[in-house]
């Protein structure tokens, strides 16, 4: 049964979602840039080219670790959209802490692309992995803060199916003020998460040519595409679950759901193409400054209930 | 034609390098990024590192001190490889043919598969040129 969820909703359900996602991402990108944009196999047709390339390892390199980062970032991108899925079908099935689950599955891929950096050797990737420990450490704090939010609101409880059983019955947290701040909160973080353009810092084309992701080639380089094309699904996924009640796989409420996940990835999109890059310090000031402040204010509406 | 090859011939990223030239090419090249010409259409992008790059485009006369990364980056792309040179410089060494600088042209150092002339060639020519390659290596 479990495997079953694994395979056919954590594995490929959500590489295709995310596979449309990046799809859709990167042809509103041409279209705001007056250009036309990418055919809609694009996505599918860079992994699979990638699959079909050569794979070099650098000499120098940690070669287990080299070749052992993309299948960590992976296997855990796919465990926690399992476990999310696992809470959105009709037989729900939850567990208590499965929440945190997710908040550390969440931290891997962030965790697997430092990891291949740092073993591939390579000066440039080495600056671009660093440049990622920092932003996952001044990240992780606003996002755990504005996680925090749903688990105060539904009487402090630790399970995802729990929190998706107060908001169908109280409306979703995001009409509240608390809600709403989290939620907020929770979109800056996610674009960190996804390294889009405004804290894209660790792969800054521009500077430091591709970041950790430098030296890999061919089935390393497909799996982290792969990867972070399924976490543009993923974790909207979480945040439609936290703070807008989740997704219903039932009748007309499909089109609903789908619209709301649309709806985020449009922000996302917009954010991206819409801010410059941002230095890694001004990064951690910025996450470390107002958005935990909000994040805690967030927090103390939630316990005063509002 | 298998899969791979097809998925290669419909995303090929390309890697730029310049060696030595005087960045009128460069400027053409990137002319075929911007709106008017957008060679994202056919799934081509601009990558940083040559480890992603599935087309090395080389402009510039390979200079002595050039022309030893230029044949480092060639042994460091994953294969399949191929190479396109741009530019009057990359193929014959232009104005510089009689330099002391510039000992052999671009394919005596490395092999290259299409050849864009132009001092410096139009967007328009280097998108042709792209499509004949591709068109070459479909029909073989």
């Amino acid at each position: 049964m479990y495997l079953v969820y694994l395979i056919v909703y954590g594995v490929i359900a959500t590489a295709c979602i995310g596979l449309v996602a990046s799809w859709i991402d990167r042809k509103l990108t041409a279209r705001i840039q007056y250009r036309v944009g990418p055919p809609f196999f694009q996505p599918l047709r860079d992994i699979v080219k990638l699959l079909g390339k050569e794979t070099l390892i650098p000499a120098g390199s940690s070669k287990g670790m080299f070749m052992f980062a993309p299948i960590i970032g992976f296997a855990s991108v796919a465990v926690a959209s399992t476990l999310l899925w696992m809470n959105s079908g009709t037989s729900a099935q939850s567990f208590l802490g499965d929440i945190i689950v997710v908040i550390y599955l969440l931290a891997i891929p962030s965790i697997s692309i430092m990891l291949g950096g740092f073993a591939s050797g390579n000066p440039v990737a080495r600056v671009g992995a660093s440049r990622e420990m920092k932003l996952l450490l001044s990240y992780e704090l606003p996002f755990i803060l504005a996680v925090l939010v749903p688990i105060i609101k539904s009487g402090y409880s630790l399970k995802l199916n729990e929190i998706l059983r107060t908001q169908s019955m109280n409306g979703s947290f995001a009409l509240s003020i608390s809600g709403i701040l989290a939620l907020i909160v929770f979109v800056l973080v996610m674009q960190a998460k996804l390294a889009l353009v405004p804290f894209d810092i660790a792969e800054a084309e521009t500077e430091i040519i591709d970041g950790p992701l430098t030296d890999y080639s061919g089935t390393g380089l497909a799996l982290f595409r792969l990867m972070k094309n399924m976490l543009l699904f993923t974790l909207p996924f979480f945040l439609v679950i936290l703070f807008l009640g989740g997704f219903h796989l039932d009748g007309i409420r499909i089109l609903y759901s789908f619209l709301k996940y649309i709806a985020i990835l449009l922000v996302i999109t917009v954010i991206r193409n819409t801010n410059p890059r941002l230095r890694i310090d001004q990064a951690m000031k910025f996450f470390w400054g107002p958005v935990t402040g909000v994040a805690v204010v967030a927090v103390i509406f939630a316990i005063l209930g509002m | 034609m298998s899969i791979t090859l097809n998925a290669l011939l419909k995303s090929p990223w390309v890697f730029h390098l310049s060696t030595g030239s005087c960045n009128n090419c460069d400027i053409e090249v990137l002319d075929c990024l911007t709106p008017r010409f957008d060679i994202e259409r056919f799934g081509m992008l601009l990558t940083g590192s040559i480890k992603h790059a599935d087309v090395l485009l080389v402009t510039g006369s390979c200079n002595r001190k050039s022309a030893n990364r230029l044949k480092v980056l060639y042994d460091q792309a994953p294969k399949p490889c191929v190479v396109i040179a741009i530019g009057e410089c990359s193929l014959s060494r232009g104005m510089f043919i009689h330099s002391y600088n510039c000992p052999v042209p671009l394919d005596k150092i490395i092999p290259v598969d299409a050849y864009i002339p132009g001092c410096p060639p139009k967007p328009e020519a280097i998108i042709a040129g792209a499509v004949k390659l591709i068109q070459k290596v479909r029909g073989k």
